[in-house]
């Protein structure tokens, strides 16, 4: 009894000194764990992969600094399988923040890419107004009077890859990284109203809320949390066999240590709780 | 170790946040207080460059007058801060609803509801087993039923008796199990935030991990 009422009022900073050795170890001793592509994941990296020639990827960065650790490795991953397939990239954001996560990014890929160049293989496009459905309209109509400039302050016209690249009729996919519900926007605006191939990266917590989407394919292809990039990069190795450090992999095995921590947690909580209400 | 200063930096302001977990203290709210600052200093500027500059100054400087008549609807929003005068507010408040609610709605309800509706209605060939393999048959029948039996929860204009009571009793199942959906990917989203920070001091501060 005297356990039972220990464990039922235990401090709460005790599950996070335990949380974090769940995280640490992994870490320092990686298990290994293997990672399976779900049918979401691979329906992207084909639908990225058959990119035709004259269209290009649209990637929109629409998230800040808060949920970098699910969403940026989807974005240095994305990136990295259309600059080895020689795909044409657009990136963006609707977020202000999401403009100088987005250049990060860039930055990034191109240490391994660095034969890439602006306007030829890549265009990045910046933040232009807050109003997010209006942008994507905008994009429907004509891209280049949505974005007269490009984030260097070079004019779209003048960029070789966007003299063929007018709407989304010359996007293959425009993927969504979103914290929010910008995903949605996208369904609604792009893939409703113009009929644009859409796809999302999204957190975790946004994950759940995307299925129906993917039943009825207005969304083609779905990367959720941490689990839907380290899917990705697995395909990304395996496939064009990029050999780079894989962030979201990485994380993995931490992720499940502390699934099975939470799990055993919620057992032994329950078994608490029914035992104290029994002997009361 | 590193020894870029920035990456000091960002572990200090990490563990100012870790601290909270301890109990509240000035190193968090201080830390706190810092991020929506530094958040709002990082919009001004691109909010002007992007958006004031090339929208509105940009255009005037060019002659196009007509700008000025958003611009004042724009600054009637200010409006609310002279309790006499806030009414006004209220002009370009109905003009943004109006916008947005005519840009959306037809849109929304044909992405969220309609095609929605068409992606649960059953098919010949959804429980077809020569086209359809025989696991998805299985899946398209229970979201059928989820979907009927959850939206019949809902409807309270019958009292939750008899047979609508057993049905609502399904459709409160498949909402228990939705709920404990949304809270397994919540878990793991907060997770993955947690390893990101932890990924960041084992690699970027101490270089301990690849």
């Amino acid at each position: 009894m005297n356990l039972l009422n220990k464990f039922m009022n235990m401090d709460r900073r005790w599950i996070y000194i335990i949380t974090t050795i769940c995280v640490i170890v992994p870490f320092i001793k990686p298990i290994g764990l293997p990672t399976y592509t779900t049918p979401p994941v691979k329906n992207l990296y084909d639908k990225v992969d058959n990119t035709p020639d004259g269209q290009a990827v649209l990637i929109s960065l629409d998230f800040d600094a808060s949920t970098l650790p699910e969403l940026y490795p989807m974005a240095v991953t994305i990136l990295k399988h259309c600059f080895e397939k020689n795909i044409k990239v657009i990136i963006t954001s609707l977020y202000i923040q999401g403009v100088g996560i987005a250049q990060i990014a860039l930055e990034d890929v191109k240490r391994e890419f660095p034969d890439k160049k602006e306007g030829i293989d890549y265009t990045f496009l910046p933040f232009v107004i807050p109003q997010l459905s209006l942008v994507i309209l905008g994009m429907g109509e004509d891209i280049h009077k949505t974005f007269p400039k490009d984030y260097y302050g070079t004019s779209i016209d003048s960029l070789p890859m966007m003299k063929e690249i007018r709407n989304f009729d010359q996007i293959s996919v425009a993927i969504s990284l979103a914290a929010g519900a910008v995903s949605r926007s996208w369904i609604t605006y792009a893939n409703q109203r113009y009929g644009a191939s859409v796809a999302a990266g999204v957190t975790a917590v946004m994950a759940a809320e995307n299925y129906p989407f993917l039943q009825t394919k207005q969304l083609i292809g779905m990367l959720g949390g941490l689990k839907g990039a380290a899917e990705y990069e697995t395909l990304v190795e395996k496939k064009l066999n990029i050999k780079t450090r894989k962030a979201a992999c990485i994380g993995m095995d931490a992720q499940s240590a502390v699934h099975i921590m939470m799990i055993v947690f919620i057992i032994l909580g329950n078994i608490a709780y029914f035992v104290a209400r029994r002997k009361k | 170790m590193s020894h870029d200063p920035w990456i000091w930096i960002a572990v200090f302001f990490t563990f100012c946040i870790f601290s909270f977990l301890y109990k509240d203290n000035p190193f968090y709210r201080f830390a706190e207080h810092l991020l929506i600052g530094v958040a709002l200093g990082y919009q001004l500027p691109i909010f002007w460059k992007n958006v004031v500059g090339p929208k509105v100054i940009l255009p005037l400087q060019n002659h196009e007058y007509w700008l000025i008549i958003p611009l004042c609807l724009g600054f009637l929003w200010l409006a609310r801060l002279i309790p006499k005068y806030a009414w006004l507010s209220r002009w370009p408040m109905a003009f943004s609803l109006g916008t947005g609610a005519g840009i959306a709605i037809p849109l929304s309800l044909q992405a969220s509801v309609f095609r929605q509706m068409q992606g649960t209605m059953l098919t010949k060939a959804m429980l077809s087993p020569s086209i359809t393999p025989v696991i998805h048959i299985i899946g398209n029948i229970v979201m059928f039923v989820g979907v009927i039996t959850t939206l019949i929860y809902f409807y309270f204009s019958v009292k939750h008796v008899g047979a609508v009571g057993k049905v609502a009793r399904v459709g409160i199942w498949y909402i228990m199990l939705a709920f404990g959906a949304t809270f397994g990917y919540t878990v793991m989203a907060r997770v993955s935030l947690l390893i990101g920070r932890f990924q960041f001091l084992l690699h970027d501060w101490l270089g301990v991990i690849d």
